[in-house]
């Protein structure tokens, strides 16, 4: 087990923690063997100088069971796999729980030093934007939730990773059913996860998940109330599931049309919240005490904006739910690896993007 | 309560909501798109408004409001509507009262 496990680097200069600037403390194990097309970006920067920690132990699968011994293989195989779930998910509690109390200590501090610099600031002096609290959340301060999130998020990433490569071995490999349909099961409560961490995320910070900078930016430039549109993605996946019987055809057909009406409903209410928002805002205050209920007002509609977004990700996550009642577990798998591909591949496209060479001007 | 049940049994399709409630908008939209023409109650410019928000939330509607019944029956709010309409099941009980 691992003691020292959530070592924080605090930016010495400025004695302040950034969790923007925090480094990320798993080594994907994977780095090595995922295919060169990998631009994978996380938010978190890499520190060289850092001691590299493998959370994950690399006995994963790594070839087909042997038919003769495959009944008992397979079952050791779903142990196996059922305790490093466990061991996986107790792990990033410990971590989360770890992390998040250095959080709470570092935003007193942070706390204690906003208060100094107000008196500077009243006192005249000049002090630099170093401490642009717009990063920061609300009222400057360090906004925990969010910066938990964003640890989650990469580390939600780098199992992603880690599970199309699996899932595109075990493919090739032609695993038993049991095998593939485990493997489906856990992509999609990968994806519940994602869902789960997103909720808590948008108590935290509804803005910030909405405005997509937590994802890179070709992903935002698909942004749908804080992700994607289920129906796109319906469209973008479907050719890869071929071959489909004509039942599934007309199932997945009208699963994607459900999508989206629902989802132009939902962009119907954002529309609405909007105008009733500028409305609030808008109105005429003639008597200066308006103003105070005016504002009450407008903080009460951008409080259904939680909504919206718990809305929406219900949609992606039903969605994924009818795919895998209307596809067969092999299908399920390939479309789990397709969908994965898809995103890793915009996420190597962004980096591409980042790293063009420009004309000098 | 009985102004509840007295107003989900006079039309097929009807909506609680709130005029300022956005999602209820989304629903009552989602329900135009598929053809129907629900009630809409808004409690906010009822006088019994709360009493009807209270009962509605016994019925087990935390939100209160959008609360959709079809057929004199809770189906729920905007995540049973979404559910059952990604099922494949909204559909199918909105038939009945689709205008022709």
């Amino acid at each position: 087990m691992s003691s020292a496990s959530t070592q924080l680097i605090t930016s010495r200069k400025m004695g302040i923690y950034d969790p923007f600037q925090q480094v990320s403390m798993w080594e994907d194990p994977f780095k090595g063997d995922i295919s060169p097309n990998t631009g994978a970006s996380t938010i978190l920067q890499v520190d060289a100088g850092l001691p590299n920690k493998s959370e994950f132990n690399s006995h994963e699968l790594t070839g087909p069971s042997r038919n003769d011994e495959e009944g008992n293989n397979t079952a050791d195989k779903v142990r196996r796999r059922l305790a490093q779930n466990r061991e996986a998910a107790r792990k990033s509690r410990l971590r989360k729980k770890a992390y998040v109390q250095q959080l709470e200590t570092s935003r007193l501090k942070l706390a204690q030093l906003e208060l100094e610099l107000e008196k500077a600031r009243k006192q005249g002096v000049y002090v630099g934007s170093a401490l642009d609290t717009s990063h920061l959340g609300f009222s400057g301060n360090v906004n925990s939730g969010i910066a938990a999130f964003e640890m989650e998020y990469a580390h939600w990433v780098e199992e992603q990773n880690r599970q199309i490569f699996e899932l595109r071995n075990a493919l090739q490999a032609h695993v038993t059913e049991i095998e593939l349909r485990m493997l489906v099961e856990s992509g999609l409560n990968h994806y519940h996860n994602l869902f789960r961490m997103k909720a808590d995320a948008a108590k935290a910070d509804v803005f910030y998940l909405m405005s997509g900078v937590w994802r890179t930016t070709t992903e935002r430039f698909f942004l749908w109330i804080g992700g994607f549109r289920p129906s796109e993605l319906l469209n973008v996946l479907r050719p890869q599931l071929e071959p489909l019987t004509d039942q599934q055809v007309l199932s997945v057909c009208n699963l994607r049309q459900s999508s989206q009406q629902a989802e132009d409903a939902l962009s119907l209410g954002m529309e609405k919240l909007q105008q009733s928002l500028a409305h609030s805002i808008g109105a005429e205050s003639v008597l200066a005490g308006n103003y105070g209920s005016q504002m009450a007002a407008a903080m009460e509609k951008l409080e259904a904006l939680e909504g919206f977004v718990n809305q929406a990700d219900h949609l992606r996550q039903q969605t994924l739910q009818q795919m895998s009642r209307i596809l067969t577990t092999h299908q399920a798998a390939r479309g789990l690896l397709a969908l994965g591909e898809y995103f890793h591949r915009l996420r190597a496209l962004s980096s591409l993007w980042a790293a063009r060479p420009r004309e000098p001007e | 309560m009985d102004k509840v049940t007295r107003l989900v049994s006079e039309k097929g399709i009807v909506i609680f909501s709130k005029s300022s409630c956005c999602m209820c908008y989304a629903v009552i939209i989602l329900f135009k798109e598929l053809g129907v023409k629900p009630l809409v109650h808004e409690i906010d410019e009822d006088p019994e408004g709360r009493e009807i928000e209270k009962a509605l939330m016994r019925l087990g509607c935390n939100a209160p409001v959008p609360a959709v019944f079809i057929g004199g029956t809770l189906v729920g709010s905007t995540n049973e509507v979404m559910s059952l309409h990604l099922k494949g099941s909204l559909t199918p009980l909105l038939q009945p009262y689709k205008s022709p």
